[in-house]
């Protein structure tokens, strides 16, 4: 493993990997409660054309020109989405993916282009289809930090602007806030993270990283602080992952693990998140429902002592279980081990027989009674 | 300085107001003023224009003609003079953040660029939390509070803004009668402590009981004056047209009496 760590290509893997995870985990955050989760699909789909024009331009494979491209096309598009739908009826939705498509056929056009022309010097433009880690570069993670480092400073700087902004625009703008400002800062810092990612998982996959940690940190936390930090924490761990698999397996490729790491988060996150999980609010209600059976069987029980006059009237299991239509024993045994139904015996009767405690008639009747009061 | 006061003497002056999405009128040539330290109620039916005039009035539409002053000076200048609270459902209530959060939002703008708000500014929410009864809910997250109560932190944040001027926009939609009854005993002490309260209002039963001005709002400004003058079933019918026999008479009977 140390081994593994000190390898210098393998350190650039992870150092890009974890630097792409903090900054988009952290940017995804904002994005996701914007609701504007394919705003990242359609800025890293967008790049495609920057990223051919940046190497056209620069005549080689130019890591700062490529992103340079990469942004200003993605802030092309991004433009180009807010001028349809403000100027039709077009909602945002529908904008991004128009944008998107109109982009990444584009970008794809050059593409074709660049290798039908370019010979040999086209340097493996393809591979920002799909990222590819391994030919990352000491330099290279000098642009992606630089770019990580600024984007954090803002977001922390501004951050309260930045949580009002993305709770509710309307009062921020009675504030005397510059929401329009704001929105395009956001906009250009996600299209920031995005354009970091692109080396690393590629156009097609780089919309998961700005959604997926940020979704599962919405699952554990209830505060925006909290969120931003566990969705960076939840981006580097995944590509962490990413690139230790990839680094000890063969033929694995980093971009896709990180991908799917984060993906396995999210999984989990939405399964076993305490209050927001599926798991979680299964248990809820299978407890509501034995609840319900409970206070049900324990009226009836109480209907019948009512009827007999007689508070410690033996009511015989297999009439309650006959009244129900079906086997009442554990519900039964759940009222028994709360201490609000005792068992007794009921000479010459060899079955079991239920009598209410004090507490079962006190429970009981306040439930009756609060059901009386609810019409 | 004292010559760029305009109508000083009112809290809120409309002048001339026309506002329009896509060369369709909105608003159309709006003259209304509201003194200082009244309760109004904007009514008006549906698509008369009751948020665009407050939008408008809080700089969040650019009207196409016409001028707005409050207390004088435009909008603008009065910022930290004029708390608002949108409709409830401006907002996603599934936001990562406390009702305590949400309150001390409204000192934002005071506190100005990259200042975190610190103890002061949240005690100053927590008693604005208080005020509205909900001291105890100060660290719920705002998904789990009930419609009411989220309309309660909304108002609670206007009143952190400690302002002298009051917009608000349906308070009393969706909400149960206590709510109801409670954020009218709050606007009603706001009012008594000299503020002005001007509320967008969709429930004309209660105009007279709560309100003691009125602007009647349909595109143009139907009538505007003291509630005992312009509740009149003539100026409601020119509102609302042939909707007015939703109204049930006895509400009549109990206003034309006072008109008098």
């Amino acid at each position: 493993m140390l081994a593994l760590l000190s390898d210098f290509t393998i350190q650039n893997v992870i150092i890009g990997a974890m630097l792409l995870g903090l900054i988009s985990g952290v940017l995804g955050s904002f994005a996701v409660l914007r609701k504007q989760s394919l705003l990242g699909d359609t800025l890293s789909h967008a790049a495609l054309p920057g990223i051919c024009l940046g190497f056209l331009i620069a005549g080689s494979r130019n890591l700062g020109a490529i992103l340079a491209g990469a942004l200003v096309t993605g802030a092309l598009a991004a433009l180009f989405m807010v001028l349809l739908t403000r100027t039709t009826r077009l909602k945002t939705d529908a904008g991004l993916g128009i944008a998107l498509s109109l982009f990444f056929a584009l970008g794809i056009v050059f593409l074709t282009h660049i290798q039908a022309t370019g010979g040999a010097a086209q340097g493996g433009l393809e591979s920002f289809l799909f990222g590819q880690a391994a030919a990352i570069l000491r330099s290279d993670l000098w642009v992606m930090g630089t770019i990580t480092a600024i984007a954090l400073a803002l977001v922390a700087l501004f951050w309260k602007e930045f949580k009002l902004v993305t709770f509710d625009p309307v009062f921020a703008a009675t504030l005397g806030l510059p929401v329009l400002a704001l929105d395009i800062a956001l906009t250009l810092m996600i299209a920031l993270a995005v354009v970091v990612g692109l080396q690393m998982v590629g156009v097609v996959l780089m919309a998961a990283m700005v959604v997926a940690p940020a979704v599962a940190a919405r699952q554990w936390s209830n505060r925006l602080d909290v969120m931003v930090a566990l969705a960076a924490i939840f981006g580097m761990v995944s590509g962490l992952f990413g690139a230790l698999v990839s680094a000890t397996a063969r033929g694995l490729s980093t971009g896709p693990l990180i991908i799917l790491a984060a993906s396995a988060i999210v999984i989990v996150s939405l399964l076993f998140a305490p209050g927001r999980g599926l798991v979680w609010s299964g248990l809820k209600r299978l407890e509501d429902k034995r609840a319900l059976r409970g206070r049900r069987v324990l009226t009836t029980l109480y209907r019948l002592a009512a009827e007999h006059k007689d508070p410690a009237y033996p009511a015989e299991q297999a009439m309650v279980d006959a009244y129900y239509g079906l086997e009442t024993r554990p519900v039964l045994n759940r009222l028994h081990q709360r201490g609000l139904i005792a068992q007794v015996c009921h000479m010459p009767e060899q079955t079991p027989h239920w009598v209410l405690t004090d507490q079962g008639i006190a429970e009981a009747e306040a439930l009756l009674g609060h059901r009386d009061d609810t019409p | 300085m004292k010559n760029d006061l305009h109508e000083p003497g009112l809290a809120l002056h409309v002048e001339d107001l026309t506002v329009s999405y896509q060369s369709r009128p909105v608003l159309w040539d709006i003259d209304f003023d509201i003194p200082p330290g009244v309760m109004a109620a904007i009514v008006g039916p549906n698509g008369a224009g009751k948020s665009t005039l407050i939008k408008s009035v809080l700089g969040l539409v650019k009207p196409t003609a016409g001028h707005i002053t409050m207390f004088g000076r435009p909008y603008k200048v009065q910022r930290r003079k004029v708390g608002y609270v949108p409709q409830r459902s401006s907002v996603d209530w599934d936001f990562p953040t406390t009702a305590l959060d949400v309150v001390t939002m409204g000192l934002y703008g005071q506190l100005g660029w990259i200042k975190r708000p610190g103890k002061s500014e949240h005690a100053r929410a927590r008693a604005a939390l208080e005020q509205v009864g909900m001291a105890d809910f100060a660290t719920r997250q705002i998904s789990q509070l009930s419609g009411g109560q989220q309309q309660r932190v909304f108002l609670a944040r206007a009143l952190v803004q400690d302002a002298d001027l009051y917009f608000l926009d349906e308070p009393m939609a969706g909400v149960d009668a206590t709510t109801e009854r409670a954020i009218v005993k709050i606007l009603h002490a706001l009012r008594d402590a000299g503020k002005t309260v001007i509320v967008v209002h969709h429930d004309l039963h209660t105009v007279s009981t709560y309100f003691d001005w009125l602007v009647i709002l349909n595109v143009r400004v139907i009538a505007q004056g003291p509630v005992s003058q312009t509740y009149t079933p003539e100026n409601l019918r020119r509102a609302y047209g042939g909707q007015i026999a939703l109204l049930d008479r006895d509400n009549f009977l109990n206003a034309t009496p006072s008109a008098s």
